[in-house]
């Protein structure tokens, strides 16, 4: 670790240099050594590991490299392709929640592996595997209930996806009527949190949701 | 949405998951992808060199020649491959747009090839990125100029109907555009000329006089000279007086430099007519005759370089004003240190710093006249560090000078700076534009109502038989023109909208919206209707009225329009339900529509029987696949719909 007056005195030739990035400390020399280039295991194992063919791998390999070249996403990489679908308004609370519950192993980038991995559950699970992941993306904190601040969160961030131009005109207590409405339904013995169970138990008898959970299963 | 990122759209799609346990609405039904044809390598044999792409890579851009099923004229069923007859060069870089999603320039390529390439596949050169942009445009101006010069000999057509005075004025300025114009021309430059070579020759000592004195010939021949001065004059005062006729705009055609040129190089003979007689400004008089010189100047009314060189002069003026006084304090220095430095010396010419000033120009222009010279050892050491540092002095500023008359005179050759700021704002207008394509592509396919969702689903309770036969041809023609992709993007908001119950709308209908938010009281958004009978919202029927015409069934929605609008609850909003609701008549989705859905969709189709519209128009429907989706028990707002 350098001290701070080192620092200081090298700071303007290194400024000058141009190699020097003061935000992250680090010379552009440092960034390039320590580029991550990842390469995921293999076709077989991920077949293996996942509920998809051969073939479906392929294509969002491609897709995948196409976008991130290294071979892992980071947040910033996450948050900008997913804005690209959501022109009008910012989506990037809601990525920064998707990009949380993909990260399974919490070290801020998603591999390929991570990512096809989710996606299996997501598109080829079973239905109570989908909820599961669907609670795991509401569950901020990742303590097994879900509370008010976390889903209202969620919302603000779903609601902020929509922009300023709608119909009817955003009020500010939308999101929150929205969750006051989902833990009305959903928190049975109100106590204020909904956990795994009463979620489970609830998205199963309420046919709409069973039926939008099975609405993206021929997305690949 | 760019091409690139097209492969992560099952990835968003996938995403949608966490909105579903959270909406309370239902969602409308995925549009059916055909993916078995979806991953097929297509060969295109661009005049003998082969190019393999995905099939889907292509389908990015539905409204490009490959990327619709207009490629299907160019496939050749032997080879199995589509075949182009044109350049391969230009075609890596078109390919390459539909794989990247941007298209680039290369710098290599001539412009025009390029842009028939374009032409031909259908691609607006508009979306060519940032990088490659400027060089493109730049380039096509300088060819649209080269074009329009090579034009300009033909463009002796005179517009219609020009007064006399239009004419005129178009004959001075350019003296091209008539044979009588560039007479006036020449014979204007030929007198200027005279006028000249007059007053040089004025001059001239010719002959002796009988008093043994050489006399100027202006003397000699006074009256021959006289009458072609008066001539010269009369010839410049009728052209000045023709020029002031014609001009637009007088006051600033009186303004302008050339006008001041032409009446100061007319008056002093007319001052000299009047004051021959008085022989105390005969002395003046004859001052006044310099300024005939400026006669001279007229001559950049002829010449286009003289006129670049005046206007050089004046945007260099902060570099001649450097140098003017870099000189001057250089020049102050030096003729001190050399003052002080020869006062000891005798006979010095030395005899003042004002006189030194003289020397120290002479020197550092390297002149060196040699009239005045140091004789100290001290002066000549000063000396020559004077003449040294005169070269630099004088060296600094003058190329600066010269590029810059340089580049105005290219900048004259082709573009005005006006036309550069207007390419600016063209630019910003276009960044601007593809910005917003994504998101009007959404609002404009929902106003289409491109949301076939019918045939496929077989739950839906209130098919119309009528619809089923002319859904399937909709159907076909919805997928010519959108892409598989688009739709699927467009479900995906839609599915958005449905979480959370807003709709995206244009920034114009928000604030019309917003407006009339702002004349009525509107504090929660609750949805719940309560049965009233009351003045429609604004903002719904200024949207009906505002229907496009383009769709057949349009008129549908207009006829309903007069029938009773359920006023919504004084809490809420805005939202209004025309009681055409029943899924039996939806028209094509249109805006009106889709403005009723947050409200209609919740109503049990049983209540709606209360009104059922006879829809003069046979519909030519798809009928909406949230229909069926009101079946759904869980229902946040429950709906009570008035009697009629």
């Amino acid at each position: 670790m350098k001290s701070r007056s080192q620092d200081q005195s090298l700071s303007d030739s290194r400024e000058l240099d141009r190699s020097y990035d003061p935000l992250t400390g680090s010379t552009a020399d440092d960034e390039e050594l320590s580029a991550v280039r990842y390469r995921p295991e293999g076709l077989d194992p991920l077949v293996q590991k996942t509920n998809f063919s051969r073939r479906e791998l392929q294509v969002l390999y491609r897709g995948f490299k196409n976008e991130c070249p290294s071979g892992v996403v980071n947040e910033e990489t996450f948050k900008s392709i997913y804005s690209q679908f959501f022109p009008h308004g910012d989506s990037s609370m809601y990525a920064h929640f998707l990009f949380e519950a993909f990260d399974t192993r919490n070290n801020g980038s998603v591999t390929f592996e991570d990512f096809v991995v989710s996606l299996s559950i997501i598109l080829r699970g079973s239905i109570t595997d989908k909820l599961n992941w669907a609670f795991n993306l509401y569950d901020l904190n990742k303590d097994g209930c879900v509370t008010r601040e976390e889903m209202t969160e969620i919302m603000h961030s779903i609601y902020d996806m929509m922009g300023k131009y709608t119909y009817p005109c955003m009020e500010d207590n939308a999101p929150k009527e929205h969750v006051d409405n989902f833990f009305q339904k959903m928190d049975k013995n109100n106590d204020g949190v909904v956990t795994i169970e009463e979620f489970l138990e609830t998205c199963q008898k309420d046919e709409s949701i069973m039926q939008s959970m099975h609405m993206f299963d021929s997305v690949i | 949405m760019a091409a690139g990122v097209a492969a992560w759209l099952p990835f968003a799609r996938a995403a949608a998951i966490g909105w579903m346990p959270v909406a309370n609405l239902p969602m409308p039904v995925a549009p059916a992808g055909k993916n078995k044809r979806q991953d097929e390598m297509i060969i295109l044999n661009v005049s003998g060199r082969r190019f393999e792409t995905w099939r889907n890579t292509l389908d990015r851009y539905p409204d490009t020649l490959l990327g619709s099923s207009e490629k299907e004229f160019f496939y050749n069923e032997e080879t199995k491959e589509y075949f182009f007859d044109r350049d391969p060069d230009v075609f890596r870089s078109v390919l390459n747009f539909y794989r990247t999603g941007k298209l680039h320039y290369p710098r290599y390529e001539c412009i025009s090839s390029y842009d028939e390439e374009l032409a031909f596949f259908g691609i607006i050169s508009e979306i060519i990125g940032d990088c490659c942009y400027e060089e493109y445009k730049d380039r096509k101006r300088e060819n649209a100029e080269r074009l329009m010069d090579d034009q300009e000999d033909n463009k002796d057509a005179k517009p219609p109907n020009m007064t006399c005075r239009e004419t005129m004025w178009r004959a001075f300025e350019n003296p091209h555009t008539s044979t009588m114009a560039l007479v006036f021309y020449y014979v204007t430059g030929f007198f200027i000329a005279v006028s000249v070579i007059t007053n040089v020759v004025e001059t001239v000592p010719c002959g002796t006089s009988p008093n043994q004195k050489e006399v100027p010939c202006g003397e000699r021949y006074t009256v021959a000279f006289f009458c072609m001065d008066t001539a010269c004059v009369m010839i410049f005062t009728v052209e000045y007086l023709m020029r002031l006729f014609a001009a637009p705009s007088r006051y600033r055609f009186m303004r302008s430099v050339m006008s001041i040129i032409d009446v100061v190089a007319i008056l002093p003979y007319y001052i000299g007519l009047v004051m021959t007689d008085n022989e105390d400004v005969s002395g003046a008089f004859v001052t006044l005759r310099v300024f005939r010189v400026f006669r001279i100047f007229k001559f950049s009314r002829h010449s286009q370089g003289l006129r670049i060189l005046g206007y050089t002069l004046k945007s260099c003026a902060s570099e001649l004003g450097f140098l003017l006084f870099s000189l001057t304090m250089a020049i102050i220095i030096f003729a001190t240190v050399m003052f002080y430095a020869e006062k000891g010396s005798s006979s010095s010419k030395f005899t003042s710093i004002p006189a030194s000033f003289w020397y120290t120009i002479v020197t550092m222009t390297t002149l060196g006249y040699g009239d005045m010279v140091p004789k100290t050892i001290a002066g000549k050491i000063f000396g020559s560090i004077c003449s040294l540092s005169g070269v630099l002095v004088i060296a600094l500023p003058v190329p600066v000078i010269v590029s810059n008359f340089s580049r105005i005179y290219h900048q004259n050759q082709r573009a005005d700076k006006r036309r550069a700021q207007k390419m600016q704002k063209a630019r910003l207008a276009r960044i601007r534009i593809s910005k917003q394509g994504t998101s009007n592509a959404f609002l404009h396919s929902k106003r289409n109502g491109l949301f076939s969702e019918a045939p496929e689903f077989t739950q839906l309770p209130y098919k119309m038989n009528l619809s089923e036969q002319s859904s399937t041809e909709e159907d076909q023609r919805l997928n010519k023109s959108t892409s598989l992709l688009e739709s699927q993007h467009h479900h995906l908001l839609h599915c958005l909208e449905k979480t959370t119950n807003h709709e995206f709308v244009d920034q114009q209908y928000y604030q019309q919206s917003y407006l009339e938010a702002g004349l009525q009281n509107y504090p929660s958004r609750s949805p719940s209707l309560s049965s009233r009978d009351g003045v429609s919202g604004t903002c719904c029927t200024r949207r009906s009225k505002k229907q496009h015409a383009p769709l057949q069934n349009a008129s549908g929605p207009a006829h309903m329009q007069p029938l009773t609008q359920v006023h919504a609850h004084p809490r809420g909003l805005q939202e209004l339900s025309t009681i055409h609701i029943q899924p039996l008549s939806t028209s094509r989705s249109s805006l009106n529509m889709r403005v009723d859905e947050p409200a209609s969709l919740n109503c049990q189709s049983s209540q709606i029987t209360t009104a059922i519209i006879s829809i003069p128009t046979p519909p030519v429907t798809t009928s909406d696949g949230d229909a069926h989706l009101r079946a759904g028990p869980a229902h946040q707002n429950v709906v009570k719909v008035s009697a009629l």
